[in-house]
């Protein structure tokens, strides 16, 4: 029996960003990142604080180009992409779980996780509707779909945030710190949820985190330190 | 089916119900300046329409006369110096003046032509005489160019043998009532005894003085025009196309024609620097509204930073943004205007209450014409959306992940 072939998610050859380029104050972050991600996958992104972990999360997600270097989503070469076709990419490949949970407060939990479907359709129909329903159901706040951002929990507001990352389906999950300014139960909770959608959907997961406890139980680390991958390694259960 | 907005205006909508007070400033703002521009637009159209009408209301649109005679050199003599002098114009009739009034009558936009003779008389009374202007016309035509039954304070609009209608001035000078008997006498020596038919307020104490209508027949008569007519008076359809009508007869018989429009150069320059300022005044508005819908989005932007930030991160693209903006700026104009208009609709009823004419009539009447509301919609939809346009692009422009963290 031969090994399945399983398609990169992403894959980042020689990546390296610079900020502030042709000025005295040029700073490279970044210096040549070599990494993969393959379907299915959930690894973990850990490191000190400036160790470039949100701007590499930031290029992985196609709202910073990078400096140099390749990056695929998809087997996708993004380099000759335009702006319009980036941000399509973005819109229907890559879900996004901000630190805070970063919801529209204008529109209801219910409106919000229609709101990367209403992008990338135009409008609202009853498909998405439903599925957003069927997502708020999924993270457990059903009853609170015609609440604002403002009526809910922390913990809610960051379980609405999943279930509006997961709306088109993407084959990438991006997280930035999602458990961050959450107590360890919810933590707990939501990390959970991130798994169980994982494991149903099969798409590849990369979690930032600073909680060595919450890196322990995903299946892959990856350590940034100085803009260099430190170290890449299956996680010890 | 649910009814459902597009992306842009969804999200344009929200954004401007959560921003409750701004929109409500931007909001009142532009009501305001939508109001003033159509208060005072309807208001100076209907007045200066009154000033036409009250100047037009006791005058011919075109008045055609025979051509001024003028002296001609009886020899050519280049390289003698000569002085000329201006000749006297007697009184004369039109030539042909059937076949020029039948002319006139079948131009387009010519609604009634009107044979007039007119000369100087005076009007005897006792011991009191009177300088006036003896009319002869036919009541019947001439009712088509002054509306004269409008006019009657005693009597009728109808001259037939000996029988008048004269001005309540110069009633009221002689001591004339009804029926009175009144002489007329004329620089030519001949002289007429008149019955007073009617009596009219032109509104014109001047005309009111002067004026005496007589039959046709006679005024030709006592006028020395056997048969002829010193001037045929024409009423337009459209009484700024006067000046255009005038030129074409003017074209076609080489007679002395002016319009309305020339008689009363001054009024038409009054009015036309009114209209100048009202424009300058509407201007300015439109301006500053702009300015307040640009202001208020621009900081609008500012604070709406995240939410762009991440709508970018979902994948709406630039030109998404850019529209999301542009609509607020549309749909506070659009309802600006709505609102705008019902309140002009206000003042006009206001106003129209408490400024009223020396007759106790209201000096305009409280309506709005619905062209002045559509061309507010028009216009501060149009100004709303131009003046969007700058933070619009703004937020197109900003950069997701600055957006984001900030």
């Amino acid at each position: 029996m031969s090994t399945p072939v399983i398609a990169p998610v992403i894959e980042l050859a020689g990546l390296t960003k610079a900020y502030n380029l042709g000025t005295p104050v040029e700073t490279e972050v970044l210096h040549g990142i070599d990494l993969s991600l393959a379907e299915g996958e959930f690894a973990a992104l850990i490191g000190p604080s400036g160790s470039g972990k949100s701007t590499l999360l930031n290029i992985i997600g196609l709202l910073e180009r990078p400096t140099g270097g390749r990056l695929s989503i998809g087997g996708r070469d993004t380099a000759s992409l335009s702006e319009a076709e980036i941000t399509q990419l973005r819109g229907r490949s890559i879900g996004f779980v901000f630190q805070f949970h970063h919801l529209l407060p204008a529109f209801t939990a219910l409106e919000n996780v229609m709101m990367p479907t209403i992008i990338a359709r135009g409008r609202a129909d009853d498909e998405a509707e439903a599925t957003a329903l069927e997502l708020l159901d999924a993270v457990g706040l059903k009853a609170h779909a015609l609440k604002k951002p403002a009526a809910l929990s922390g913990g809610q507001q960051q379980r609405v945030a999943i279930a509006r990352a997961l709306a088109l389906r993407p084959r990438l999950i991006l997280a930035d710190e999602p458990t961050g300014n959450l107590d360890t139960h919810t933590a707990d909770d939501i990390f959970a949820l991130l798994r169980e959608f994982n494991r149903q959907s099969n798409c590849a997961c990369l979690i930032v985190t600073h909680d060595p406890r919450l890196a322990a139980r995903c299946d892959r680390i990856v350590r940034l330190v100085d803009g260099h991958i430190a170290d890449d390694s299956p996680a010890s259960a | 089916m649910k009814f459902r907005l597009p992306f842009a205006p969804l999200v344009a909508l929200r954004f401007l119900r959560e921003g409750r007070m701004q929109t409500l400033l931007i909001l009142a703002g532009t009501t305001g300046g939508v109001a003033v521009i159509v208060f005072l637009t309807q208001l100076i159209t209907q007045l200066q329409a009154q000033i036409v009408d009250r100047v037009l209301g006791s005058q011919a649109h075109v008045v055609i006369r025979p051509a001024e005679e003028v002296n001609r050199r009886a020899i050519d003599d280049a390289g003698f110096a000569s002085i000329i002098e201006p000749r006297a114009q007697r009184l004369r009739s039109i030539d042909q003046w059937e076949n020029i009034a039948r002319l006139a009558a079948d131009m387009p936009g010519v609604t009634a032509v009107s044979p007039v003779v007119t000369g100087p008389a005076f009007a005897v009374r006792g011991q009191a005489s009177k300088s006036v202007a003896l009319m002869g016309v036919d009541a019947e035509r001439y009712r088509r160019i002054v509306r004269m039954e409008e006019y009657m304070v005693a009597g009728r609009f109808a001259v037939d043998g000996t029988r008048a209608v004269i001005g309540s001035e110069l009633a009221k000078d002689l001591g004339i009532r009804m029926d009175d008997k009144l002489r007329v006498a004329l620089p030519n020596g001949r002289d007429e005894l008149l019955q007073v038919g009617g009596i009219f307020d032109i509104g014109n104490k001047d005309l009111n003085r002067r004026w005496i209508f007589v039959t046709l027949p006679l005024a030709q008569s006592l006028l020395d025009l056997p048969g002829g007519v010193s001037n045929l008076d024409l009423t337009v359809a459209d009484i700024f196309e006067a000046q255009p009508v005038a030129d074409r007869l003017r074209g076609a018989t080489s007679l002395t024609v002016e319009s309305w429009m020339q008689t009363n150069a001054q009024l038409l320059a009054a009015l036309r620097n009114q209209s100048v300022s009202n424009n300058l005044i509407r201007s300015f508005v439109v301006i500053i509204v702009a300015l307040g819908i640009a202001s208020v989005l621009v900081v609008s932007v500012v604070q709406k930073q995240k939410e762009i930030g991440i709508l970018r991160a979902m994948g709406a693209s630039r030109s998404m943004i850019l529209q999301v903006f542009l609509i607020q700026g549309a749909v506070v104009g659009a309802v600006g205007s709505v609102l705008g208009s019902a309140l002009a609709f206000t003042l006009l009823n206001v106003f129209s209450a408490i400024y009223r004419n020396a007759d106790g009539q209201p000096l305009f009447a409280a309506e709005l014409e619905p062209r002045f509301i559509v061309m507010a919609a028009v216009v501060a939809t149009f100004v709303g959306l131009l003046s969007a346009l700058i933070p619009a692009r703004r937020a197109a422009r900003m950069d997701p992940v600055q957006a984001i963290r900030s």
